[in-house]
């Protein structure tokens, strides 16, 4: 009982983290049909970013946490203009190729300009101890880490189904050439869905660090993780990539504690079976 | 039939031509070959191991170039054939090298026909992350089955007799190179003929549009399967020439990492043409070796700035461009 309720929580965070990080790269890859590969590159800038304002100018937690999504998406503006809207519309091979270089010069400057160190990011005071139910004690950051998730998932159903700017990104999700010819800016929603989407992979980058630590090459290990996920889930929906994160996250938490010895086995099995049976994704639509 | 027709008349390209474009090749592989051999006798490890490397990014072309399927799992196929090759040795005590690369050939060709039905169910992006997938499982199945490969000390013990009982494998690695250089040359040869058949050119219209190519009665996922055989066993070629001639197998060769790299190799050089391959291949490894010495991270930031530029700037490669470049002036000069 112990193990499973421990299993259940730890899964459910590391499910919630890999779902604010992906939910990003969803969202624009349904939108703007580019296949990101440089999305984990934005997340372990955030992290970098949190390390060094938390832990090397010592100015705690939440301003570590704002900060980071704001210079990430301040780096990330230039990198869209310059390099992103050249591969829009183009075949997928060339999607890969770009946005690995562009992983591979993050991953080289990182750890040019930070060492190949791990980082932390020291927690606020609150989130460090945890709390007892009764019968079992849950570390208050895993809490933490669950209530970004579902917080970020409510924030992104209600921007997307109740408002305009919603209404307009649907839109161009669906139909980029009609949406433009009834008068909607898709240039700007693009651009301002490309902002939220790195904006949001900091923050998870961030409030995730203690599951996915920060070190250079993070961009590369997780990249694939991140990928998966939004392909399982299917892209540009967030309900498909709630589920995806939580069913992928349960089963990797489990095949982590329950047999150790086989890594990342069984994630990658369960991959293989869901993408057989659904090849568009577990909440992909037939076009 | 019609279809292969068509396409030759298109391209409009006599046959003779292509038959002394093929002589070309080859003798501008033996030139390299000679070239290297004389110019870094102390490197023929290195030399060796592009060899084997441009087998697996020959095998890439095959499914990315000629068939338009992105993948980034091709290494499956090399370390599956460098595995089969070494297990033959540490375990069964087969050392004939060619009855290995045999070894090699068919486990590639195996582990191709597996991916491909595995690959072959979805498009685009879920196909790439199949792919994905499916490489971290061969790197996981092979870091579990420790007895079989050694884990993550890799597999060693492997012993391969001389060439034809005549040649032994020496310390300097020179009956290790001329193995290479003739398995890269029967490769070379027989690729041409499969991407000028018929069946080549039905994948590359397949890679144009599969439709169409439905529509005509050909089924493209049979086409697709047997390239992905095809190019199974070319890889498993070049895995198996690595497990002869560097005598280990290490885990490295069933990774992403090594599959990325096969695939920056070939976009460097260009895809859909057998001479981008080889090209990207030298070029990218020499490169490597020498910028990677230094230091790796900036190597890592070097291929990433690369990469870039490549797609900004040369998106048909290195070769490809080239190649463009001189048949512009050709025809300017006619």
């Amino acid at each position: 009982m112990q193990t499973v309720f421990s299993i259940a929580i730890d899964a459910l965070a590391y499910g919630m983290v890999l779902f604010v990080i992906s939910i990003g790269l969803s969202v624009t890859m349904g939108l703007m049909r580019v296949v990101n590969l440089a999305h984990g590159a934005f997340a372990m800038i955030g992290g970098y970013i949190a390390s060094y304002v938390a832990r090397d100018l010592g100015l705690g937690y939440a301003l570590a946490v704002i900060a980071a999504v704001v210079i990430t998406i301040i780096i990330a503006i230039p990198i869209e203009r310059l390099l992103y809207r050249r591969i829009y519309g183009q075949p997928e091979l060339t999607q890969v190729l770009m946005t690995i270089g562009i992983t591979f010069c993050i991953i080289g400057i990182a750890n040019y300009a930070m060492g190949p160190t791990l980082k932390t990011i020291p927690l606020a005071e609150p989130l460090r101890g945890s709390v007892d139910l009764g019968f079992r004690t849950i570390s208050i950051h895993r809490l933490f880490a669950i209530i970004c998730g579902l917080a970020v998932a409510l924030g992104l159903w209600f921007a997307i189904e109740k408002t305009s700017f919603g209404v307009k990104l649907r839109a161009s999700v669906d139909n980029a050439a009609m949406a433009a010819a009834l008068g909607v800016r898709t240039e700007i929603v693009y651009a301002i869905s490309f902002a939220v989407a790195v904006g949001l992979a900091a923050f998870g980058g961030v409030v995730g660090a203690e599951l996915l630590p920060v070190e250079p090459y993070y961009a590369l290990r997780y990249m694939v993780t991140f990928l998966v996920v939004v392909s399982v889930g299917g892209a540009g929906s967030i309900p498909g990539a709630l589920i995806a994160c939580l069913l992928l996250g349960a089963i990797d938490t489990t095949g982590r504690y329950l047999m150790p010895e086989f890594g990342e086995f069984f994630f990658y099995l369960a991959v293989i079976a869901i993408i057989c049976v659904f090849p568009r994704g577990l909440a992909g639509r037939i076009k | 039939m019609t279809l292969a027709v068509n396409t030759q008349t298109i391209l409009g390209r006599p046959r003779g031509g292509s038959f002394r474009r093929d002589l070309m090749g080859v003798a501008v592989i033996a030139v390299f070959a000679a070239a290297g051999y004389i110019l870094f006798p102390d490197n023929l490890a290195l030399l060796t191991r592009i060899l084997s490397v441009a087998l697996l990014v020959l095998a890439l072309d095959l499914v990315t170039g000629y068939c338009g399927v992105a993948t980034l799992g091709h290494a499956a196929f090399f370390g599956s054939g460098a595995y089969a090759a070494g297990i033959l040795s540490a375990h069964y005590g087969i050392n004939d090298p060619l009855l290995m690369t045999l070894g090699g050939i068919v486990a590639g060709a195996v582990a191709g026909l597996l991916c491909a039905v595995i690959m072959l169910r979805a498009h685009g992006l879920p196909q790439l992350v199949l792919s994905i997938a499916l490489i971290y499982l061969f790197h996981e199945l092979a870091n579990k089955a420790s007895s079989w490969t050694g884990g993550s000390d890799g597999l060693s013990g492997i012993m391969p007799d001389p060439v034809f009982g005549l040649y032994e494998f020496d310390l300097f690695g020179h009956t290790a190179y001329f193995f290479g250089v003739a398995l890269l040359l029967i490769a070379f040869v027989l690729l041409r003929l499969v991407v000028r058949s018929p069946f080549g050119m039905l994948c590359r219209g397949i890679k144009e549009d599969p439709l169409r190519i439905r529509a005509m009665g050909a089924s493209p996922n049979a086409a697709l399967a047997k390239m992905y055989v095809i190019s199974g066993a070319v890889a498993g070629t070049g895995g198996a020439l690595s497990a002869i001639s560097t005598q280990v197998v290490a885990l490295d060769a069933l990774s992403f990492t090594q599959s990325a790299e096969a695939l920056v190799m070939l976009v460097l050089g260009g895809t859909g043409s057998l001479f981008g391959a080889l090209a990207g291949t030298l070029i990218f490894m020499l490169f490597e070796d020498y910028v990677s010495a230094a230091n790796p991270f900036h190597w890592l930031t070097m291929v990433g700035a690369l990469l870039i530029a490549v797609v900004l700037f040369a998106p048909k490669g290195i070769y490809g461009t080239a190649a463009a470049y001189f048949t512009r002036r050709g025809e300017a000069n006619r």
